[in-house]
């Protein structure tokens, strides 16, 4: 067992998952597979259910803020899971000091949000602590929504099978770096903004006129690397990469060089990876394309039959390697 | 991306690719001695692109793989010290020493922080009047100047909170060490940004004295595929000689000022390397009139002597004498969230990139 808790177990990559799977799955006896949302059952109908805690800094950054990402955070969590997302709770923990005019703030962008993606916030909880017992304000949401009949295998991934494509909806770490460029005053030509944003109304446009949708999730902590490996886990199966394939922003790759990040790792809040399964590729890529949250959605790889599960990147330049699991902090405090 | 996108065109790839198979006539074994090679290497996939009998391998090029479990040791006597403030690249917070690593030290409540720069450390030393700050200074050429000059920085405005635990290393002494132990290569991929400070005229003596061909590389995919050409090209002429593919960055007379910022502050002492032993004359500590600014000297700890995992090849590894894979811990017990040796750790170790890029293929 671990003496401490450290930066790693928060970091959505190995060591989160060895804390989960060690402590909270077993001693709450979770069922497994582990997915984003919970899926409840009760007089014949299905609820998604879940919660997720926001403690970005700064609080305020290119693109949204901490309350804008609470909301679409849970929305988006109910929504890669197949479901209408309906109802959010929320709570704060807010340090002592904390400038009234800045929560207006958050919670303004809270109520927008929330009318944007067309959910309500119904209940919530409000705790104080001293002055230096939290860092500013932190935020949880919890949410829930109704599982339509047929949908249950988009959070699990059963259906999918060998040649199925992987498209994501845009290109990934512009979150990150909008976050991390706020924090040290970095300063861009191009500005980057974040892709913080609810997918629930472009996830339904795809499920209403498309049945061959195998799995889908968002891309946050641990990045597309992160998700894929947990795909590949989650499924016993081989998934192949096109590194060419994958749009990355410039501005993105240009601090990723600079800072040695990769960009395949970096933490989203408005990107998602979905399977498509019996050649529905190009269906899906345009109703994903015909909405501004999706324009430079890409196919970028395949499932394969390899024998045990693995993650191949075949490199821009035609080489080929394994792209691993995440482990460790990339970037710290990002959602 | 401008500078980047023109190294990594596929086409010019291929066509690099196909002249070495044209050229290859032999078996050939070239080692790289800079971590950033190692990596590059490794997250480009350029051993998939090369022929079987082109085998590549990595020497003692990281910084904090070579860097002995008692220079961790003492960092982590120094951050149990009641008034001191450890700063140190992120590297190192992970690597184990023999109790203990920085990382566990900084859950139960030391103080250390993760700098990008060594004058972020003494901007710590300036905002910290009553503490103590110490640098952990690592790495070969290319961050010695970086120290050296935070130094002289501290020295001309007084500071006198701020010192350095130097695990500074030159890479000449390392290479000499191999080429004279007989491990069987036809030549070095030298360290790009190594050579950009000590110039590529530093490793004449490895053609000269060890019939040894050496070329320059930068660190991007045609980079190294130039370079091993190059070497291929060496081997074949039977004219081993030290030539600069990297010529972007690299010259044969090096950087001057950071040349002399590093002899201005500080003297070559015998160092312990990882694998190695004792090279002398190999190790860079602040001494002359930048002597105060010694930790070991200004703030004596001691630490016990505590033998390294036996079943660890790190040693073997950085001598280029065994693969990762022929670890008995590797992947199975040694892993980057528990590493047994350092090699695991860094983002440059080799064992860190066969994990990341390479594991069960």
């Amino acid at each position: 067992m671990i003496d401490h808790i450290t930066l790693d177990h928060g970091s959505g990559g190995r060591q989160t998952h060895e804390l989960i799977r060690n402590l909270f799955v077993k001693k709450f006896g979770m069922p497994e597979p582990l997915t984003d949302s919970a899926i409840l059952r009760s007089q014949g109908r299905s609820y998604v259910f879940t919660t997720d805690a926001y403690v970005v800094d700064p609080l305020f950054f290119p693109g949204g803020d901490i309350g804008k990402l609470a909301v679409c955070g849970t929305v988006n969590d109910l929504a890669v899971s197949g479901a209408k997302p309906e109802y959010i709770a929320c709570s704060f923990i807010i340090e002592e000091g904390f400038p009234a005019e800045h929560l207006v703030k958050i919670v303004d962008s809270m109520a927008e949000e929330a009318l944007k993606a067309g959910v309500r916030i119904v209940a919530g909880d409000t705790k104080v602590v001293g002055k230096g017992k939290c860092d500013k304000i932190f935020i949880t949401t919890s949410g829930t929504g109704i599982l339509e009949r047929g949908r249950e295998h988009i959070s699990t991934g059963t259906r999918i099978k060998p040649g199925d494509k992987l498209i994501i909806n845009g290109p990934p770490g512009n979150h990150s770096i909008a976050v991390l460029g706020a924090r040290n005053n970095l300063s861009f030509t191009t500005p980057v903004i974040s892709d913080c944003a609810s997918l629930n109304h472009l996830i339904s446009g795809v499920l209403d006129r498309c049945n061959e949708v195998h799995f889908m999730r968002d891309l946050t902590r641990g990045g597309l690397a992160g998700v894929l490996n947990e795909l590949a886990e989650m499924t016993g199966k081989g998934i192949t990469i096109d590194e060419a394939s994958v749009p990355v922003d410039e501005p993105v790759k240009g601090v990723c060089e600079m800072l040695g990040f990769d960009p395949l790792y970096l933490a989203n809040e408005g990107r998602m990876l979905i399977v498509a399964g019996n050649d529905s590729e190009s269906e899906i890529l345009s109703v994903l394309k015909s909405d501004p949250l999706g324009r430079e959605s890409a196919v970028i790889g395949e499932i394969t039959d390899a024998k045990r599960y693995s993650v191949v990147l075949k490199t821009a330049g035609g080489g080929t390697r394994i792209l691993d699991m995440p482990s460790g902090v990339q970037l710290p405090r990002i959602c | 991306m401008k500078y980047i996108d023109e190294y990594r065109d596929k086409a010019l790839i291929m066509n690099l690719v196909s002249r070495i198979s044209t050229a290859a006539n032999r078996e050939y074994k070239f080692m790289e001695v800079c971590g950033g090679h190692t990596a590059a290497i490794h997250r480009f996939g350029i051993p998939s692109l090369l022929p079987d009998y082109i085998s590549l391998i990595s020497g003692p090029g990281c910084p904090v793989c070579v860097t002995g479990t008692d220079f961790i040791d003492k960092a982590v006597a120094y951050s149990g010290l009641e008034d001191v403030i450890i700063t140190t690249f992120g590297d190192l917070a992970r690597v184990p020493g023999s109790s203990s690593t920085l990382q566990k030290q900084r859950a139960s409540g030391s103080d250390i922080r993760i700098v990008f720069s060594s004058l972020e450390a003494l901007d710590a030393a300036r905002s910290n009047p009553g503490k103590k700050v110490i640098f952990l200074g690592i790495g070969f050429e290319t961050t010695a100047p970086g120290t050296a000059v935070t130094v002289k920085q501290a020295a001309e405005e007084h500071i006198d909170n701020f010192f350095v635990l130097s695990a500074h290393k030159i890479m000449p002494p390392a290479m000499e060490t191999i080429a004279g132990e007989g491990t069987k290569l036809d030549g070095f991929i030298c360290p790009g940004h190594v050579a950009a400070i000590t110039g590529s005229s530093m490793f004449s003596f490895l053609p000269e004295k060890h019939n040894l061909g050496c070329v320059v590389a930068g660190f991007e995919p045609t980079d190294l595929l130039h370079a091993i050409l190059m070497l291929i090209e060496q081997v074949n002429r039977g004219e081993p000689e030290v030539r600069i593919q990297y010529t972007r960055a690299v010259t044969p007379e090096g950087n001057l000022v950071a040349r002399n910022n590093i002899s201005e502050v500080f003297t070559l002492t015998d160092a312990y390397w990882r694998g190695f032993g004792t090279i002398p004359a190999s190790g860079l500590t602040p001494g002359n009139a930048y002597e105060m600014f010694n930790a070991e000297n200004a703030i004596p700890v001691s630490i016990q002597y505590h033998a390294e995992n036996r079943m660890c090849i790190c040693a073997e590894i950085l001598r280029g004498l065994n693969d990762p894979a022929d670890c008995p811990l590797f992947a199975e017990i040694c892993s980057p969230e528990n590493p047994v040796g350092a090699c695991m750790v860094s983002s440059e170790g080799t064992c860190n990139a066969w994990y990341k890029y390479k594991r069960g293929r």
